[in-house]
C-alpha cells in the first residue's frame, strides 16, 4: 500500500468509549455489541454528489460520522485571483452548481460596493426575478433527489419537469439553460426578451399548484412522515453555534432570512413571508423548503408586477461594456470597449464580505483588491460546506436509515463544499 | 453595521476591558481600526483573539458568519485571519483580522471551550480550511488536518507566490510515479 493510501485511511474516529456512550436513543446500551466503521461514499448516489462518510455503526445505530470532502476540489478560489473581475463571474458560478445566480450575485455585489458603483433598479428586479427562480429550480431539485433518496421514485420526474421550465425561462434571457453569466458588474448582461414575461407568468400561474400537489403526493404519505417526523432534530442555539442558516435553522424556528433582516437588490420592496418550522426535524426542514417555493413565487410576480423601466446595466462606462451600437460612431465607447475587454477595469484596494441568503443559507463572497484588475482573494463562505459540519451533530444515535433522510434534508451541494 | 464612531468606541472598550497579560507585545490588543465602505474592522493581536472575540460575543455579536484566511503578499506580516461576526438582534457585522508573519504563521484556536470561555464550534473547518491553503496552525485545534487538499500534499495553494498548474494530473497509470512513492 502507498504512502498516500495509508494515510488516506487513517482519519482518526472518536474514542471508542465515547462512541459508545455517546446518543442513548432508546436503546439497550449494550456495550459488547462490536463497533463496524463503515466507509460511505464517496460514490453513492445518496450522497448527492462526492461525499465520503466513514461512519461508525453499533448494530444498526449511527455513533460517530466523520466526513471527508475535497474530491471535487478545483481550486476555483485561486483561478480566480488569475482572472480579471468580470472574468471571474463565470467561474464563481460554477462553485455550487444549483445556485449559480447567487454565486454571482454574491461576487457582484462584493465588487459593486468595492467599486461603488450603483446598479439600476430596473437590474436589481430582474436580478431579484432570476435568483427567486433559481431558488425555486434549487428546490425543485432537492425535493427531487430527496424524495428518491426516501424512495418516492415518480417525484424526481414531476420535479425536474417543472425545473425544464425554469431552465428554459433561464436560456431566453441569457442563452443558457446552467451558468449563465447573466449577472454582471453594474447590473445585468441583456433585458428580458419579448416573450419572456408571458411565459413567465404562465409558469408563475401553473407553480403554486404543482407545489400542492408535490405536498399532496409526499406530506400524506406514511412511509415518507415516518422517515422524516422526529428524526434527527437539532435546536436552534447548536445550529447557530455551528454556524448553519437558512432553512435548517428556520425549520428550528429561528426565523433568520438575510433577505428580511438586511436586505440587498431591492428586496425591501417585495411582500413575502418566511417559513419555520417548530422542532427542527426532518419534517420540518422538508416543509420549510417547499413553503419557500410558494414565497419565491410571490416574489417573482410582484418583481415581474412592478419590473421599472430604465437601464438595465450601469450607465458607467469604466465598469460597463458599452452598446453595441454606440461602437461604430463613438470613439469612446470604442476606447471603454478595449480598455474592458483587454485588461478590465480596477478595483480600489481594499476587502469585503458581501453576504447574500442562497437558498442553503448565509452565501458570502470575500473579496480583496490590491488596486489591480484581478482580484488578490476571492473567498465563498459556502453555506454546504458549514451546514455540513452540524450533521454528526444531527445523525448521532439514530439509524442508519434516518442518516440518509438527513443528508437529503442537508442539502450539501459538494461542488459548493469543495470549491 | 457600526458607524466609524461606533467602531472607535467598540475599540475604546476593549482597549479598557483588556489589561496586559503576560506574553503580549503591545498593550493594547487593538491595533487598528478600519472604516471602508460602511463596513468596520478591527485588527487584532493575535495572541489576545480568543479575549477580543469572547468580548465581542457578550456584546451581542454572537454569530459567527464566516473565517477565511487571506494573503497579502508581498507586505509583511503576510498572512491573515478573517473572522466576520454578526449580531442578529441589532442586524450588525463586524470583522476581526488578525495578521500573522509568513515563517511559521501560529494562532489560537477558536473552535474548542477551554476554561476562559467557550469556543465557536463553526470554526472547525473552517479553520481547516485556512490551516490547508494557506498553513496557519491554529494551536488547539482539535483535527488539525487537511481538508480539501489530498493529506500528502505539500504547500499552501492558496498563498499568492504558490504557482498556479505545473504538477502533475495523477491518473491511474501513472499515480505511482506522480506520487513519488514505488510502494
Amino acid at each position: 500500500m502507498s504512502e498516500y493510501r495509508r494515510r488516506e485511511q487513517s482519519i482518526t474516529l472518536a474514542p471508542f468509549d465515547e462512541q459508545l456512550e455517546d446518543g442513548s436513543g432508546g436503546h439497550d446500551g449494550d456495550t459488547t455489541a462490536e463497533l463496524l466503521t463503515l466507509n460511505f461514499g464517496p460514490h453513492h448516489p445518496a450522497t448527492h454528489g462526492v461525499l465520503r462518510l466513514l461512519v461508525t455503526l453499533q448494530g444498526e445505530v449511527v455513533r460517530d460520522i466523520k466526513p471527508i470532502i475535497g474530491y471535487v476540489h478545483t481550486g476555483i478560489e485561486k483561478t480566480a485571483e488569475d482572472k480579471s473581475y468580470w472574468k471571474v463571474i463565470p467561474v464563481i458560478e460554477r462553485m455550487d452548481y444549483l445556485s449559480y445566480y447567487f454565486n454571482a450575485m454574491a461576487f457582484c455585489g462584493a465588487v459593486e460596493t468595492l467599486v461603488e458603483v450603483e446598479v439600476p433598479k430596473r437590474a436589481q428586479y430582474l436580478r431579484v426575478i432570476h435568483l427567486e427562480l433559481n431558488r425555486i429550480m434549487s428546490h425543485l431539485v432537492w425535493l427531487g433527489t430527496s424524495a428518491l433518496d426516501l424512495g418516492a421514485m415518480s417525484m424526481f420526474w414531476y420535479c425536474f419537469r417543472e425545473r425544464e421550465t425554469i431552465l428554459d425561462l433561464f436560456e431566453m434571457s441569457s442563452g443558457q439553460r446552467m451558468h449563465t453569466r447573466y449577472f454582471q458588474v453594474g447590473g445585468v448582461i441583456e433585458d428580458i426578451p419579448p416573450g419572456f414575461a408571458e411565459k413567465l407568468r404562465g409558469f408563475l400561474e401553473e407553480m403554486p399548484g404543482r407545489v400542492d400537489q408535490y405536498g399532496a403526493i409526499l406530506s400524506a404519505n406514511e412511509i415518507v412522515l415516518q422517515r422524516l417526523r422526529g428524526t434527527c432534530p437539532l435546536d436552534a442555539d447548536t445550529l447557530l453555534s455551528l454556524g448553519v442558516t437558512g432553512p435548517l435553522l428556520r425549520a428550528a424556528g429561528n426565523p433568520w432570512d438575510l433577505r428580511k433582516a438586511d436586505p440587498y437588490s431591492s428586496y425591501e420592496d417585495f411582500d413575502f413571508k418566511i417559513p419555520v418550522g417548530t422542532v427542527g426535524d426532518n419534517y420540518d426542514r422538508f416543509a420549510v423548503r417547499l413553503a419557500e417555493i410558494y414565497e419565491s413565487v410571490k416574489i417573482v410576480e410582484q418583481a415581474l408586477e412592478g419590473l421599472p423601466e430604465g437601464p438595465y446595466i450601469t450607465e458607467d462606462r469604466k465598469v460597463a461594456l458599452p452598446p453595441r451600437h454606440e461602437l461604430a460612431t463613438s470613439m469612446e465607447a470604442l476606447i471603454h470597449h478595449f480598455k474592458l475587454v483587454t485588461e478590465g477595469f480596477r478595483v480600489p484596494p481594499g476587502e469585503l464580505y458581501f453576504p447574500i441568503e442562497s437558498p442553503r443559507g448565509e452565501l458570502g463572497c470575500f473579496v480583496r483588491s490590491d488596486g489591480s484588475s484581478k482580484p488578490a482573494r476571492v473567498h465563498m463562505r459556502d453555506p454546504s460546506f458549514v451546514n455540513l459540519q452540524a450533521f454528526s451533530h444531527m445523525a448521532k444515535g439514530a439509524y442508519i436509515a434516518d442518516l440518509i433522510a438527513t443528508l437529503a434534508m442537508l442539502d450539501p451541494i459538494l461542488g459548493g463544499i469543495d470549491r | 453595521m457600526p458607524d466609524a464612531t461606533g467602531l472607535e468606541l467598540i475599540a475604546q472598550e476593549l482597549r479598557a476591558a483588556d489589561g496586559a497579560p503576560e506574553g503580549a507585545t503591545s498593550h493594547s490588543p487593538i491595533l487598528e481600526t478600519r472604516f471602508f465602505r460602511g463596513r468596520g474592522t478591527l485588527v487584532v493581536e493575535p495572541e489576545r483573539i480568543r479575549a477580543v472575540l469572547a468580548h465581542l460575543r457578550e456584546r451581542g455579536y454572537s454569530f459567527m458568519s464566516s473565517l477565511h484566511g487571506v494573503d497579502h503578499y508581498p507586505h509583511e506580516p503576510r498572512l491573515g485571519v478573517v473572522y466576520e461576526l454578526l449580531d442578529m438582534a441589532r442586524v450588525d457585522r463586524i470583522t476581526v483580522k488578525v495578521l500573522l508573519g509568513s515563517d511559521a504563521p501560529v494562532l489560537e484556536s477558536v473552535t474548542p471551550d477551554t476554561p476562559e470561555g467557550a469556543g465557536w464550534p463553526t470554526a472547525d473547518h473552517q479553520e481547516r480550511e485556512v490551516y490547508d491553503m494557506f498553513g496557519v496552525v491554529f494551536r488547539g485545534h482539535p483535527d488539525l488536518r487537511r481538508i480539501l487538499m489530498p493529506e500528502d500534499y505539500e504547500g499552501h495553494p492558496q498563498r499568492r507566490d504558490f504557482p498556479i498548474g505545473g504538477e502533475p494530473v495523477i491518473f491511474t497509470y501513472n499515480e505511482r510515479q506522480a506520487m513519488g512513492d514505488a510502494g
